[in-house]
């Protein structure tokens, strides 16, 4: 009996597996395919060829645009966890006045949804002819609220003793920053740190609007760029662009998942 | 007159308070440094033009945006008689109704299955939580492919089974409903990945009493899953209704607000009505209400949820 109980729940769990992953799967193999093998209808394609990659990579300035989303994706990152550890250290460990009513104001900004501020902040770039810069798709994302709320969560679980003792010590307020809380807390930096990775990497409608040329023109723009030239005829080319663009965040996806899922539910919940 | 040991007391007083103040407010002049980033980032990119999408949804505006005509609420007046308007929120409400309930109801039925413990679980982990790393672009350009009327895999699968090819995409009936099942797909991922944590952050021995009790997995899922997961599932709920507002990227992709603007969603109807039209002032005036449905949102969030959901 519980043999087959067992049995079943593999079997679920394939079927389920199977449906989710099919449409990655399916890119993969089309990738490899020429246009007319696409017109029969195969799955799998009849050789391994890389034709298509080469294509992808011809038609576009495809490494340039990965090199671009890497440096922009880095950047803001490093700025969101510069900024949010700072602003989380003075919410936990500075007694100030005002302090609650501060970090009210800090939390209600995740009220505001993004686009609906993105008409003026995008005449702000102009402004600062920041359009077609690196600083116009990152600067505007570093401070985030949900990277101070995450990290204050956790910089709160520092006993008491370690802060009362490294005061004793003569620490500055800056080195138990630097040397014991940002230490400490190193798990949910790695967390704040891929979540902006993954999400900065994969965003779309600010780098369509901060962008009119390849200069500082991010992966993702470029799929639909090159969506919108193959169309019809070469879907194998623009599966290669797709297999391309998602290798990077797959891979810090596995490596990070158990990270991500534990960090992401403390920070959902606590 | 006042002696001069008095006097020197006094002076001596006002040494003190005067360093008390500065003393005083070490600490805060301290935690304004820490803070001074967020609060400079946030009032550029976030206070001021939220204060300026109000202020231009009073406006027309020129080309580059300057308001030109003060209107009063005339922007929000056309829009809600606007017949375009209208659909587009008709077609947000729809696309909310359509993603969130069912993406959330598979992803839990997902991460029930995944919480098994059987070998070689952690694949399937990792297959389920994968679609959190494809981004909006890719996925839509993946699924754009699949509903492809002639060489997509689905009219072809529906051609084998002998039925009739649907137009996905093309088809007023469909189109929504088609870029709703690519949403559905691509949040699996991150709804899948936050359910599994909170199912696994519940306490392994109030199973172990139930079991004691001889109660069944049905019985353990309606009194102690569902109830101890209601947290997290709550969370979920926000974030997904939320995003599903906030749509842009599959809508460019799949159908570019067709056909018919069925598939308008209001954060596209924005994009389109700014920067293809250059109505700025009603553009803001929309924006202005995606902000309120937000806002309405985060507010049921804290004043509902806090006392229905159970806490550990």
């Amino acid at each position: 009996m519980r043999w087959v109980k067992k049995g079943l729940v593999y079997i679920i769990l394939s079927i389920a597996a199977l449906l989710i992953f099919f449409p990655i799967l399916y890119a993969f193999l089309i990738s490899f395919m020429t246009g007319g093998e696409l017109l029969q209808g195969n799955i799998f394609p009849e050789r391994f060829h890389l034709e298509n990659y080469q294509k992808a990579f011809d038609r576009l300035p495809l490494a340039h645009y990965l090199l671009n989303s890497l440096i922009i994706s880095l950047s803001v990152m490093l700025g969101q966890l510069v900024v949010s550890a700072m602003a989380a250290y003075a919410f936990v460990f500075i007694p100030f006045k005002g302090r609650t009513l501060l970090f009210f104001i800090f939390i209600s900004t995740m009220m505001i949804p993004w686009e609906a501020t993105m008409i003026p902040n995008f005449m702000t770039i102009q402004k600062l002819d920041w359009i077609n810069t690196y600083q116009g798709l990152t600067v505007p994302f570093f401070a985030i609220a949900f990277g101070t709320f995450l990290l204050r969560q956790h910089f709160k679980t520092i006993p008491k003793e370690l802060h009362e003792a490294s005061e004793v010590a003569g620490l500055s307020k800056f080195r138990f920053f630097i040397k014991v809380v940002l230490p400490y807390c190193k798990t949910s930096l790695v967390t704040l740190g891929a979540y902006g990775f993954l999400t900065t990497w994969n965003m779309y409608l600010w780098p369509l609007l901060a962008t009119n040329n390849d200069s500082v023109r991010t992966v993702q723009i470029g799929l639909k760029q090159l969506q919108t030239q193959e169309m019809a005829t070469e879907w194998g080319v623009v599966m290669a662009g797709v297999i391309v663009v998602i290798i990077p965040t797959l891979i810090l996806l596995f490596l990070g998942q158990k990270q991500l899922q534990k960090g992401l539910a403390q920070g959902a919940l606590k | 007159m006042k002696s001069q040991v008095e006097l020197n007391g006094m002076l001596d007083n006002v040494v003190k308070k005067k360093k008390g103040i500065w003393q005083q407010s070490l600490n805060w002049r301290t935690a304004l440094l820490y803070l001074l980033p967020s609060l400079i980032l946030f009032s550029v990119f976030l206070f001021y033009p939220m204060g300026k999408t109000l202020y231009l949804s009073f406006f027309l505006t020129d080309r580059q945006g300057e308001a030109n005509v003060f209107v009063g609420l005339e922007n929000y007046l056309y829009l809600l008689e606007s017949e375009a308007f209208l659909k587009s929120i008709k077609a947000t409400i729809l696309f909310v109704l359509y993603t969130v309930p069912t993406g959330i109801i598979i992803s839990l039925f997902l991460a029930l299955l995944a919480n098994e413990k059987l070998k070689g679980i952690g694949f399937f982990r990792t297959i389920f939580a994968s679609t959190m790393g494809i981004s909006v672009a890719a996925s839509s350009v993946v699924w754009l492919f699949l509903f492809h009327p002639s060489v997509g895999f689905l009219n072809k699968i529906i051609a084998s089974l002998g039925g009739q090819g649907v137009d996905w995409l093309l088809d007023p009936k469909w189109a929504l409903l088609s870029v709703s099942i690519t949403t559905i797909w691509m949040n699996i991922g991150f709804t899948f990945l936050i359910i599994l944590g909170g199912i696994q952050n519940i306490d392994e021995h109030l199973y172990e009493s139930a079991k004691i009790d001889g109660a069944g997995y049905f019985y353990q899922l309606r009194r102690i899953t569902i109830p101890m997961l209601s947290p997290t599932l709550f969370f979920v709920i926000t974030v997904s209704l939320i995003n599903a507002f906030q749509t842009f990227g599959q809508v460019d992709i799949l159908t570019q607000g067709g056909p018919s603007e069925s598939t308008n969603l209001i954060v596209y109807s924005i994009y389109r009505e700014a920067f293809v039209n250059y109505q700025f002032g009603t553009a803001s005036a929309q924006s202005i209400f995606l902000f309120l449905c937000i806002l309405v949102v985060t507010i049921l969030q804290f004043k509902f949820g806090e006392k229905k959901v159970h806490y550990q």
